[in-house]
């Protein structure tokens, strides 16, 4: 069943790859930071926003499960 | 190399060794169950590990010595290419995120220790099991024989790997011990000893990598002077090949292959027999879900690992073998103590995975061709006698690899594995998610994966290897350079759909599925999944 709190789920986890895939988007010297080139900055940073994404998408999964068992009648798992 | 012992940092590493050897042997008595005599207890440490265990054990099975060594490596031979490893990584997570607690519920379920337990389970056929199985041994094995490439390279630096002249047995009997004692510990405490050695190994890693990372440029004067004498190095002129070096920034052309070497990767990494061996082994659904979320730590070690590769290249270490890069790089920039700690990191951290690959791939051998070809009625007992006996096997057959064959020998296979075990994906993953594709289509399709991936990298040349030289090529129909993994894993699924098509209308028998829907979704706790599961399901059921 697709479901809003779904759609939101399945994007949190598409897009590390579409950032990732699309290198073209990412392979540049500039900006550097503290003199790090931005290729290699800007990778690591997608750990984090990517490791924000899949805990929201745990989060919305977990609420969305209790949501479902608990119209099903009210068991808490 | 180096001249004489670097007696400080060898004195550290042993004391970290006989440490870790001490606590491998204590692990059997760890969390031990009544039925200590099932390849559940031993196999998968009686799948009871919680959140924290799983962090470390997959942490310390999925990032290995050679990772360490070779990542920081392949940067500092080329550059930007062999910084792939980090969006590889990232890829991992929200990949395993969908299908992993599939896997979880379906095995806990249905008593199933291996991967291609559960695809003769789903699919009723031997053959594709078997075709699982025998790829995952094979894939394992050369990945087990780098491990040791790992220590190797540790001891050479720390100068007790022997120089050129000193006769093969002095020079290889610290490796002999290091695993000889590996193996011991393996064969008494089976998974439950390198779940314990990962929380040494972890924590070693985390510290070496902070100091390193903060350490090193100040004394180089900064990121920005790293990564000006890095840029000056790629440009200079390789001579075997005429062109430079490396870049700093993928080339318009070398985009292609950054992007697909890394979703190739990512797609391959979770179809390993010891990564499935880690998840089978936690407790709960649960425990995976929220394993995904705290992972990923790793990844960003990962990276500023990788940045070391730049940090070799500023400090002026000079190799002809790449792999000691590093370690060289330590030994240089370390006080003697400190290099002797992160020795132990690396020699450790070739230990853990060692294990849990050797088990992986015994519970493979012993549950998919032993227990379903050779001896149909054998008890849990024998089961887990028989798996301890092959993880004997697997390590000695590893050691013979490195010891008699050149190096490069293990690193050719250890590509070739990637490109195979990537093939089992449309059996597993697809597997989980549908009964659609018809069991002869998915052998059909792994089979012309196999041998295009086989064949597509032996044609590889390098200017220092006529086959084996690299794991990209010209992709079929698109012209751009690609991972051969991952075009081989293209092919595979067009097979498979076509034969898929092509079984229905002939009207192919489709094989007893024994699962349900309702098992994929299954948590401990539930009707009919107990918590820890008695030993005779966990024998028996199938």
């Amino acid at each position: 069943m697709v479901t809003p709190v779904r759609v939101v789920i399945a994007l949190c986890l598409v897009a590390p790859f579409v950032a990732m895939l699309w290198v073209g988007s990412y392979a540049k010297t500039d900006p550097v930071f503290i003199g790090i080139p931005f290729f290699y900055w800007y990778q690591m940073l997608w750990v984090l926003i990517s490791t924000a994404l899949t805990v929201v998408a745990y989060q919305l999964w977990q609420r969305d499960q209790r949501a479902r068992s608990a119209s099903k009648g009210g068991a808490s798992r | 190399m180096n001249d004489g012992v670097n007696g400080v940092a060898l004195a550290v590493f042993i004391f970290f060794f006989l440490l870790v050897t001490a606590m491998g042997f204590l692990a059997a008595r760890w969390r031990r169950a009544a039925n200590e005599h099932s390849l559940d207890e031993w196999g998968l440490g009686g799948r009871s590990f919680g959140t924290w265990v799983t962090w470390f054990l997959l942490g310390g099975d999925l990032y290995t010595a050679y990772t360490f060594v070779a990542v920081p490596a392949a940067i500092y031979a080329a550059g930007a290419a062999g910084f792939f490893a980090v969006p590889y990584t990232i890829l991992v997570y929200p990949l395993i995120f969908t299908f992993l607690p599939r896997l979880w519920s379906v095995s806990h379920k249905h008593g199933y220790v291996t991967t291609s337990d559960f695809v003769r389970g789903r699919f009723g056929s031997k053959g594709l099991s078997l075709a699982v199985a025998v790829t995952g041994i094979l894939a394992t094995m050369p990945y087990i024989a780098l491990q040791l490439v790992g220590i190797q390279a540790v001891l050479d630096v720390m100068g007790v790997g022997g120089g050129e002249n000193t006769n093969w047995f002095v020079k290889d009997l610290p490796l002999l011990i290091a695993f000889g004692v590996l193996a011991a510990y393996t064969y008494s405490s089976g998974l439950r000893a390198p779940a314990l050695i990962a929380f040494v190994k972890d924590t070693l890693i985390y510290i070496v990598i902070v100091v390193a990372i903060i350490y090193i440029p100040v004394k180089l004067g900064g990121f920005d002077e790293i990564f000006a004498s890095a840029r000056e190095a790629y440009s200079e002129t390789n001579p075997a090949t005429g062109a430079p070096r490396g870049s700093l920034v993928p080339s318009e052309a070398g985009q292609w292959t950054y992007a697909t070497l890394a979703l190739g990767s990512a797609l391959a990494l979770f179809m390993y027999p010891h990564s499935i061996t880690a998840t089978l082994s936690s407790r709960s659904r649960e425990v995976i879900r929220r394993n995904t979320t705290i992972l990923p730590l790793y990844s960003l070690m990962l990276g500023l690992l990788a940045l070391l590769g730049f940090m070799a290249i500023a400090a002026g270490v000079k190799v002809s073998n790449g792999q000691l890069a590093i370690p060289q790089l330590f030994e240089n920039m370390f006080p003697a103590w400190f290099a002797g700690v992160a020795f132990a990191a690396i020699g450790i951290g070739a230990l853990v995975p060692a294990a849990i690959m050797s088990i992986a791939a015994a519970n493979l051998f012993t549950r998919n061709i032993y227990k379903d070809f050779i001896k149909p009625d054998a008890t849990p007992r024998q089961e887990t006698q028989v798996s301890k006996i092959v993880s004997l096997l697997v390590k000695v057959g590893a050691l013979a690899f490195v010891l008699t064959m050149d190096k490069t020998v293990a690193i050719n296979f250890q590509l070739l594995g990637g490109i195979w075990i990537l093939q089992t994906f449309p059996a597993l993953v697809g597997g989980l998610f549908t009964r659609w594709f018809h069991r002869w289509a998915l052998i059909g399709g792994w089979a012309v994966g196999m041998i295009y991936g086989t064949v597509a990298a032996y044609g590889v040349a390098s200017p220092t290897q006529k086959h084996f030289g690299g794991s990209a090529k010209e992709i079929p129909g698109i012209g751009e350079i690609g991972y051969i993994g991952l075009t081989a894993f293209v092919l595979n699924i067009v097979v498979t759909v076509v034969l898929t098509f092509v079984m229905r209308a002939l009207k192919a028998p489709e094989g007893l599925d024994q699962t349900r829907p309702e098992d994929y979704t299954a948590d401990a706790g539930d009707p009919g999944v107990k918590a820890e599961l008695p030993p005779a399901t966990a024998g028996s059921a199938h």
